[in-house]
């Protein structure tokens, strides 16, 4: 097969995977939430006991009365139809899962790609940096500010920033997604992304604004542990074989650790980060808190808290759903990297 | 003692999950116009192997890296399962035994690994290491396994066991770390030692004192050996027979003195020829095999050693790829790759199937067919001869290769040798 | 001899350990002539491989190195890194034992090369430099359509071909061979071995072959130098070392060597000492059987016995 070919066949082939990864995972979510100890119906009366024909209207309304493999199918096609049923919370009761959770996505969108790309940068030229030039001052340094961001807390460091930035010197918006009414007309929901589709860059640097503090706080937070596994990765690629080889085929020290040593350690980061990723959709929520976003994080734990069975598995589907976007993104970078892992 | 018939041991080839089910989804997409592959590609490690060996013998398989001689010594352990083949040892066939079953043989099997380092694990002290078996197969007294333990070590030169049994590895150089490894082996009084490459990671200063010390115990206790080794000068000095590996098949076997005195199989000549000699001014080895041992995955058709062979047959199993592999050649030479890429087209254009190499849709067929025919006048004899037809036809050129002979071990002046030649 | 290639007078190479220096070149001596080809012998830990790469500046850093090493008449030991780095590639060339992980696995064999040439010649554009690389893989017998792939798709004979072809492709004048064919089969051995030969021939190169394989020396070099626990024990023209050793460590060495004529086995006793203590005077002292009162006292002095034939032993005489 013609060489260029087996990264696209490789790419074409991982995405067709991901649709059993998905329906595995989705099978994966509906047994959990069934065999989970607790009643939904039961649990949303709190200790009280309903009277009995309310509890069977709300079992045939829910589809609980039929056996599992019809409960199952209703569900499978749901999913992929994109009905998520309604909600039975207090918060959203009657509304359609799907809306509540399109409204709140985007800002957790943009907040968690927001927050990678600080923590990358950040994480990424630290790693390099410290690992190419082991025990100098500045690794040690790097190594000091690593341990120390990743112990500090999202809120207590968010807080700073809220009062340095957002109270004192006034210079970014200290919390939320937006201030004012004139958000860009909604296309994808991502404001930044609607803005720049509008063509209107002083809303588009608004939205930026709105993201830089809340990012800023948890990419710094992620970055002290992307700047450990970068640097461990590189202490290994900077003194490996091939780095030594080139050397002594005389190419400088600059572009070894840039070419052979950076990229070797990007192989098993990729992974790690991507991983990372993932979680950082679910552990946004502190984040989400302290700076007023109303996001899935925060969504899930209100619906945790109101017992809205509903909700909660239209949340963990559309988190599903991401974990297989992301690691399908993941092993494409991955085989773009390392001709190894190619068809 | 050790009685191995037709083994074969086939691995399937490790790829990731994305991997199979794109190469199968790319193989289902292009039918017919790929090469050969085969769906689940397979190694061929160990493919057809017979040998005996008997009681107090040292039998040596000898070959280079990728031969099989590690996997035949791994499947006779039975550390690895056999994918078909008999292995009859002291009258059990281990092939087709349970692991339960084994638990019972195992005693009177052993191995000595090639990595000393390796084969020792770091957190147990060298006394521990040594009397585990002992613990393990036989039910005895703590005092008596140490008692046990002394006296081999004792035996293997690692004295004074008092002291060295509760040492780490760490703390030992290579040669007693591999004497430790001897002593395990030997702890439990088996009949049967295999040797993986006992003294390749030694130096060369303690290399002597591990064979001597092999040679030695097989003295003292009647052993039988299995040795592998890739080192000749190695197996020439330990080994009773000698078995020569290629690529999962035995080409030459035989006493050892013969054999090296007068090599008879063209694989097994080269290899001896290859191997420095530390005698300044003595001439080089003339004319080696061309290029590197194949993949295990697709062995040549035939004698797998046919493509390398300095006087191999028309009948050795020429078939289409080594048609394709005689076009990669031509092009080393700029003058003759000038030619071929105008009139035969590069060697990717050819398609390999078996038997048969071909070449579709070019409007002038005749010319293609003209071409192939100066191109194989120029190739070497062996493969020019294999050619049964050119074949033109349906859009295009079809280059036939005869079926190959069959081939199998003869004797020949006291050995086995697997060579049409003789 | 003034118009040696490489000079080495007294080189000493220390590393930083945390349990105190490890001694791995001590004080050693030896000229390397235009085009000739020096074998140095040694067992495991013995510092040849340290020795290969001083002469390449590659130690790590905070290696203490004394002494001189001049290449062509320039001194090596504190020569600025920028300029070590134009001599590394272009005059000074190494290869190494393991060539599977001596290529970096996410670039292809084209990347390989025009890399390293345009590490000395900036001018030089892509598509002159993969020219280049294609004519002196051809020599190696690699077509070039396999300028394209990737590392993992070459057999170890066909990287180590590889290696050689970037150590070689500007033409150096001296290439050091650390343990080049120690990962190889035989027959491959031979091959790469019969390579290294032709490249010395045509270029007039010279050639700098560490080894512990005594019957690839007596292939391929003119001369051989044995070491011992960091100290070069004896030197000399190759027929008169392997015929007539004079320091007992050779004598020991070549006598234990497992070869085709093998018919009897010998060993030296004990182990190789430790780098980090040494035993003072003769360092081969406590393995040595002829071993006197003075060989613990006195470290020996290195007389040239023969024309050429340089050891280190205070009865040296006794072997002649």
């Amino acid at each position: 097969m013609a060489r260029g070919h087996s990264l696209l066949a490789y790419a074409i082939t991982r995405l067709v995977l991901a649709v059993p990864m998905l329906v595995v995972l989705l099978t994966a979510v509906f047994m959990i939430l069934r065999v989970l100890p607790g009643d939904p119906i039961l649990a949303l009366w709190g200790g009280r006991t309903p009277p009995e024909a309310v509890v069977e209207d709300a079992r045939r309304e829910l589809g609980l009365d039929q056996p599992p493999w019809v409960q199952y199918g209703s569900y499978m096609t749901g999913v992929f139809s994109g009905r998520l049923g309604t909600s039975i919370g207090e918060l959203y009761r009657g509304q359609s899962v799907w809306a509540v959770i399109s409204d709140k996505l985007p800002a957790t969108i943009e907040l968690a790609i927001g927050s990678m790309i600080v923590a990358s940068l950040v994480g990424i030229v630290t790693g390099v940096v410290a690992g190419s030039r082991r025990d100098t001052w500045i690794d040690v340094g790097i190594r000091l500010y690593g341990t120390i961001v990743w112990v500090i807390p999202i809120f207590w460091l968010g807080l700073i920033f809220q009062l340095v930035f957002g109270v004192w010197l006034g210079w970014l918006p200290p919390h939320g997604r937006w201030t004012g009414t004139d958000i860009p007309p909604q296309v994808t929901g991502l404001f930044t992304v609607d803005a720049l589709l509008a063509g209107d860059l002083s809303r588009f640097g608004k939205a930026v604004a709105h993201l830089v503090l809340p990012c800023l706080t948890l990419g710094l937070v992620l970055s002290g542990f992307f700047t450990k596994t970068v640097r461990a990765s590189m202490l290994k690629t900077v003194t490996a074989d091939y780095s030594e080889a080139a050397r002594a085929r005389g190419v400088p020290e600059r572009r070894v650790v840039a070419r052979h040593a950076f990229r070797n350690a990007l192989v098993p980061v990729v992974t790690v980060l991507g991983l990372q990723f993932a979680i950082l959709f679910a552990g946004a929520v502190l984040t989400e808190r302290t700076f007023s976003i109303e996001g899935i994080g925060q969504l899930l734990l209100n619906s945790i808290t109101s017992k809205d069975m509903t909700m909660i598995q239209g949340v963990v589907v559309v988190y599903a759903a991401i974990i297989v976007a992301i690691s399908l993104v993941v092993d494409i970078l991955g085989a773009m990297i390392d001709p190894r892992i190619r068809l | 003692m050790l009685d191995v018939r037709d083994l074969q041991v086939h691995f399937p080839v490790k790829m990731s999950a994305i991997q199979a089910v794109g190469r199968a989804l790319v193989r289902q997409i292009r039918r017919g116009r790929t090469d050969e592959t085969p769906v689940r590609p397979v190694v061929h490690a160990v493919d057809g192997v017979s040998f005996a060996l008997g009681p107090g013998e040292i039998l040596g398989l000898v070959g280079e890296s990728g031969c099989g001689k590690t996997t035949t010594a791994r499947a006779v352990l039975r550390l690895l399962a056999p994918t078909s083949g008999r292995i009859l040892f002291e009258g059990t066939d281990l092939a087709s035994l349970s692991e339960e079953a084994m638990r019972g043989i195992r005693p009177r099997m052993q191995i000595v690994f090639q990595d000393p380092h390796a084969a020792l694990n770091p957190a147990m002290t060298i006394g521990q290491a040594i009397q585990d078996p002992l613990l393990i197969h036989r039910e005895v007294a703590a005092a008596e396994a140490k008692e046990a333990t002394f006296r081999v070590m004792e035996e293997v030169g690692l004295s004074p066991p008092e002291d060295l049994f509760d040492k780490y590895p760490a703390d030992l150089s290579g040669g007693q770390k591999q004497r430790a490894v001897i002593a395990r082996a030997i702890i439990l009084r088996p009949s049967l030692i295999v040797a993986d490459e006992p003294v390749a990671m030694l130096d060369m200063s303690v290399r002597a004192r591990i064979l001597e010390l092999l040679l030695d115990l097989k003295a003292r206790h009647g052993l039988t050996y299995l040795f592998i080794t890739h080192d000749l000068a190695t197996a020439k000095f330990v080994c009773d027979r000698i078995a020569i590996m290629y690529l999962g098949r035995i080409v030459e076997t035989g006493p050892a003195a013969e054999i090296f005195r007068e090599p008879k199989h063209p694989y097994t000549k080269a290899l001896i020829a290859a191997v420095p000699v530390p005698e300044p001014g003595r001439p080089r080895a003339q004319a080696l095999p061309r290029g590197e041992v194949p993949d295990a995955i697709r062995p040549p058709r035939g004698c797998r050693f046919h493509p390398r062979c300095p006087v191999a047959l028309p009948t050795c199993g020429w078939e289409g790829r080594d048609f394709v592999d005689y076009l990669e050649d031509r092009r080393l030479n700029p003058e003759t790759a000038r030619v071929d890429e105008t009139r035969i087209g590069r060697p990717t254009a050819w398609t390999a199937s078996g038997l048969v190499v071909h070449r579709a849709a070019r409007p002038d067929l005749a010319k293609l067919e003209e071409a192939v025919r100066s191109v194989l006048a120029l190739a070497p004899a062996p493969l020019r001869e294999a050619v049964t037809e050119i074949d033109v036809s349906a859009g295009e050129v079809a280059v036939r290769f005869r079926e190959p002979e069959p081939l199998e071990p003869r004797p020949v002046a006291g050995r086995s040798v697997e060579c049409l030649l003789y | 001899m003034t118009d040696a290639l490489l000079s080495a007078k007294g080189l000493r190479v220390h590393y930083h350990t945390r349990r105190g220096p490890v001694r791995a070149v001590d004080a050693v001596s030896f000229d390397l002539l235009p085009g000739e080809s020096l074998g140095i012998v040694g067992e495991t830990g013995c510092g040849k491989s340290t020795l290969g790469k001083a002469i390449l500046g590659l130690l790590p850093p905070r290696t203490k190195v004394e002494g001189s090493l001049r290449f062509r008449g320039q001194e090596l030991v504190r020569l600025a890194p920028a300029a070590f780095r134009r001599l590394r590639g272009e005059e000074l060339a190494l290869i190494f034992q393991d060539p599977m992980t001596r290529l970096d696995p996410l670039m292809t064999i084209r990347e390989h090369f025009v890399e390293t040439l345009r590490a000395h010649d900036r001018k030089l554009s892509e598509d002159a430099a993969a020219d280049r690389a294609a004519k002196v893989l051809r020599s190696m017998g690699i077509p070039e359509t396999r300028l394209e792939h990737y590392p993992h798709e070459f057999s170890g004979g066909m990287r180590q071909r590889i290696m050689i072809a970037m150590a070689v492709v500007l033409r150096p004048k001296l290439l050091v061979a650390d343990e080049p064919t120690t990962s190889l089969d035989v027959i491959v051995e031979a091959q790469i071995l019969e390579i290294l030969e032709a490249l010395r021939r045509s270029y007039g190169m010279s050639l700098l072959l560490i080894t512990h394989n005594l019957g690839v020396v007596a292939e391929v070099c003119d001369r051989v130098g044995v070491m011992y626990a960091g100290k070069l024990v004896e030197i000399g023209p190759i027929a008169d070392v392997f015929r007539r050793p004079i320091h007992p460590y050779t004598q020991g060495l070549l006598a234990s060597t497992i070869h085709m004529g093998t018919t009897e086995l010998r060993s030296i006793d004990g182990m190789p000492p430790s780098l980090l203590a040494p035993p003072p005077a003769c360092r081969f002292h406590p393995r040595c059987t002829f071993a006197r009162d003075v060989c613990r006292a006195e470290e020996p002095e290195k007389v040239e016995f023969r024309p050429g034939h340089v050891a280190a032993c205070h009865f040296g005489r006794d072997f002649l």
